[in-house]
């Protein structure tokens, strides 16, 4: 490895408040260009509202398409802040550092912009409060916990709250920071913000001691998100397809899939845009390859897996449906897409070494995974739903309308602008983290050994 | 309700006639192309063999009420259900349009509302005032004609005695032409709907029963004439 430079505590927090001190040359054309995309789709949306469905591509019998195929894309992007920063933290791996609080961006804007498909998407989204609150309280008529469409909000909404939780306890540090760093209404922002954070060794104990909580704490919700989007089809008895039982394990690794992969995506952006070259560096990438090696490898078994049991169990239809999407037109094009950008392209590539250190290609394959992987969701949702029975009769098809590209396009959009915005208030690479890691990598000399500096109890 | 194949002409009369009395929407060329038209009970046409010796086959599907209603606990929110009676209704005002029942129907006869439907006058006035004019955003469904099951009772009620076998008849069943839809109770064994049932017990067999949906309609299926060769 290479050797990598100690850089003082000023250098730090020159470098990495940068975008909340000043603002980069390129941002504000930057923000209006995404801000254009949003305010296209807020048009959509306004004109789907006032016109109903019909103007989606949506029909019968493909009644879920597009949105709900977005839906749960950012709800499989969200996995990418646990996965990060949780799991990494409890297994010590030091090379998370610089990358947990993108990520754990990534989950709680994901997340809510996911959040938003299904809301849209319904036939009366403005009546769709009693969905999620129980609020009819007069006639005793409360959401039906049978369905999977009332577990999902209890999943996200609660996974929305840890994520939101573990990002802020992270950033009181840095909040701190900022506070002491500021002036003016910026000074009492950070100030409320950090509630009263002053570096005593209390706080410091109460902060790692609660992030390691939470991170053991929401490793079951982070479970049981994907796996609770995952029932919205493998409870569904009546769609071909939909039908295999490790629906909820192939989904939460296809998420992690497609989770680190976004990760990668926003590492190598940030890296360029605010040349935080010394701090996001080719060994993060090169680590966070070898994770989606396994990760791929992992979710591919289990892609294997649900198309074995879709051909063993010989059931006609279902057996109909897996040769139209592997060999009809225009299935067969996207499911050759989806495999080669998905799998066949860059799991393979990511076992060299060189591939994994060399930025713009990682950049590159992690585009590519998330096209696939948003494929897969499409290729789930509705070959399903157009050859639903076995009754030739009304078999459809379907095609998207501009208003859901426009939605689909706004989604990315949005989570785009969250980043900036975030960015310019909030540093993106955590401050007192890089700082805890380099101490720890700090070493003395005793006698001829050199030893670390610092021993961490944990 | 049984379904007599062998008596089914594939005429359609039982299709507009359900257009008629359930106000169900206008299903205009655009519609269909969309394919968003509505038909609470269709005519399925197949074709059997090659055309000099082809065999039209049809088959009527409309809800069938199934007892164990795969449409029913994937509602968030309670808008589909099964009523006291068995009938598997649809609350409009609490329906919000997820489109999950629609997803879960194996024999798709769920529909959903994807604007808001007019009539041109003088359409307007063939309006069935008993029942509600769907808006857009919502699903619907065949109801059994609810409507002309409550004013059965309603009636027999009014006149002191239970409700008789032939006192209710949806508008499908009623149009039918050679009585190839049949309605009534089958727990009473003297009404019609069980007698027939009895009678052809052989020919019996509900729609994708393999799927455990457990349907409120039967189907009696055509009898084929032994081809001498």
């Amino acid at each position: 490895m290479e050797e990598r430079r100690i850089l003082s505590d000023t250098e730090i927090n020159l470098d990495l408040l940068a975008p909340v001190y000043g603002t980069p040359r390129w941002f504000w054309p930057v923000v209006g260009l995404l801000g254009l995309v949003v305010a296209a789709a807020v048009g959509a949306f306004i004109w789907m509202l006032t016109q109903g469905l019909v103007v989606t591509g949506l029909n019968r019998p493909v009644f879920w398409g597009f949105m709900i195929t977005n839906f749960v894309f950012w709800v499989g992007i969200s996995h990418a802040g646990v996965m990060i920063s949780s799991i990494l933290r409890l297994a010590q791996a030091e090379w998370r550092r610089p990358v947990t609080r993108a990520a754990e961006l990534l989950t709680i804007l994901a997340l809510l912009t996911a959040a938003l498909f299904p809301i849209i998407h319904s036939g009366r989204p403005w009546r769709t409060l009693y969905w999620v609150f129980p609020y009819d309280f007069a006639r005793g008529i409360w959401p039906n916990v049978r369905s999977p469409l009332v577990w999902d909000p209890a999943a996200i909404f609660s996974y929305l709250t840890g994520a939101t939780l573990f990002i802020y306890v992270a950033l009181l540090p840095d909040l701190a920071t900022l506070r002491d760093r500021s002036l003016g209404w910026r000074h009492y922002f950070y100030g409320a913000l950090s509630l009263g954070w002053r570096g005593m060794s209390r706080q410091w104990r109460l902060q790692a001691l609660v992030g390691i909580l939470l991170s053991a704490l929401i490793l079951p919700v982070f479970i049981s998100v994907h796996s609770v989007v995952s029932w919205d089809f493998a409870v569904a008895t009546a769609v071909e397809g939909w039908h295999a039982t490790i629906f909820a394990p192939y989904f939460v690794l296809g998420a992690i899939h497609s989770g680190v992969s976004a990760v990668v995506t926003v590492m190598a952006l940030v890296r360029y845009l605010y040349g935080w070259k010394a701090y996001i560096r080719p060994e993060h990438f090169d680590a966070l390859g070898r994770l989606l090696v396994a990760v791929g490898l992992a979710w591919f078994y289990f892609f294997a897996l649900e198309f074995a049991f879709g051909l063993y169990g010989q059931d006609g239809p279902e057996v109909a449906l897996r040769e139209m999407v592997v060999f009809q037109m225009p299935w067969a094009g996207l499911f050759i897409v989806f495999l080669l950008t998905a799998f066949f392209i860059p799991v393979p590539l990511w076992l060299f070494r060189r591939v994994r250190r060399n930025i713009p290609l990682m950049l590159l394959l992690s585009v590519l995974v998330n096209i696939g992987m948003w494929l897969e969701r499409f290729l789930i949702i509705v070959p399903g739903l157009a050859r639903k029975e076995p009754f030739t009769f009304v078999w459809g098809s379907y095609a998207p309308s501009i208003v859901e590209i426009l939605l689909i396009a706004g989604s990315f959009a949005l989570v785009c602008l969250g980043f900036l915005v975030f960015s310019r208030l909030f540093p993106l690479i955590p401050l007192y983290d890089q700082k805890e890691g380099q101490v720890l990598r700090q070493e003395v000399e005793v006698g001829r050994a050199r030893v670390k500096a610092v021993i961490r109890e944990e | 309700m049984a379904v007599d194949l062998d008596r089914c002409t594939g005429c359609q009369a039982c299709v507009v006639a359900c257009q008629a009395e359930n106000n169900v929407s206008l299903n205009l060329e655009e519609a269909f192309l969309q394919r968003r038209a509505k038909a609470w009970i269709r005519i399925e046409r197949y074709w059997e063999g090659e055309f000099p010796q082809g065999k039209a086959r049809f088959l009527p599907v409309l809800c069938q009420h199934c007892n164990n209603a795969p449409c029913e606990p994937v509602c968030p929110v309670y808008a589909t259900y099964h009523n006291p009676e068995g009938l598997n209704v649809q609350v409009y005002p609490r329906c919000i349009g997820t489109r999950f029942c629609a997803n879960n129907c194996p024999y798709q006869v769920r529909f959903f509302n994807f604007q808001e439907h007019v009539w041109p006058p003088p359409l307007n006035n063939g309006l069935n005032p008993h029942v509600t004019v769907r808006s857009r955003g919502i699903m619907e469904k065949c109801t059994f004609c609810l409507q002309r099951i409550n004013r059965g009772k309603r009636e027999a009620r009014a006149q002191g005695r239970p409700v008789r076998d032939g006192d209710i008849v949806p508008a499908c069943a009623q149009a039918c032409p050679t009585e190839a839809l049949v309605f009534g109770d089958r727990n009473d064994p003297q009404s019609r709907v069980a007698r027939l049932l009895q009678a052809a017990s052989a020919r019996a067999y509900r729609l994708l029963e393999e799927m455990g949906t457990d349907p409120n309609v039967v189907y009696l299926m055509k009898v084929e004439r032994l081809e001498r060769s």
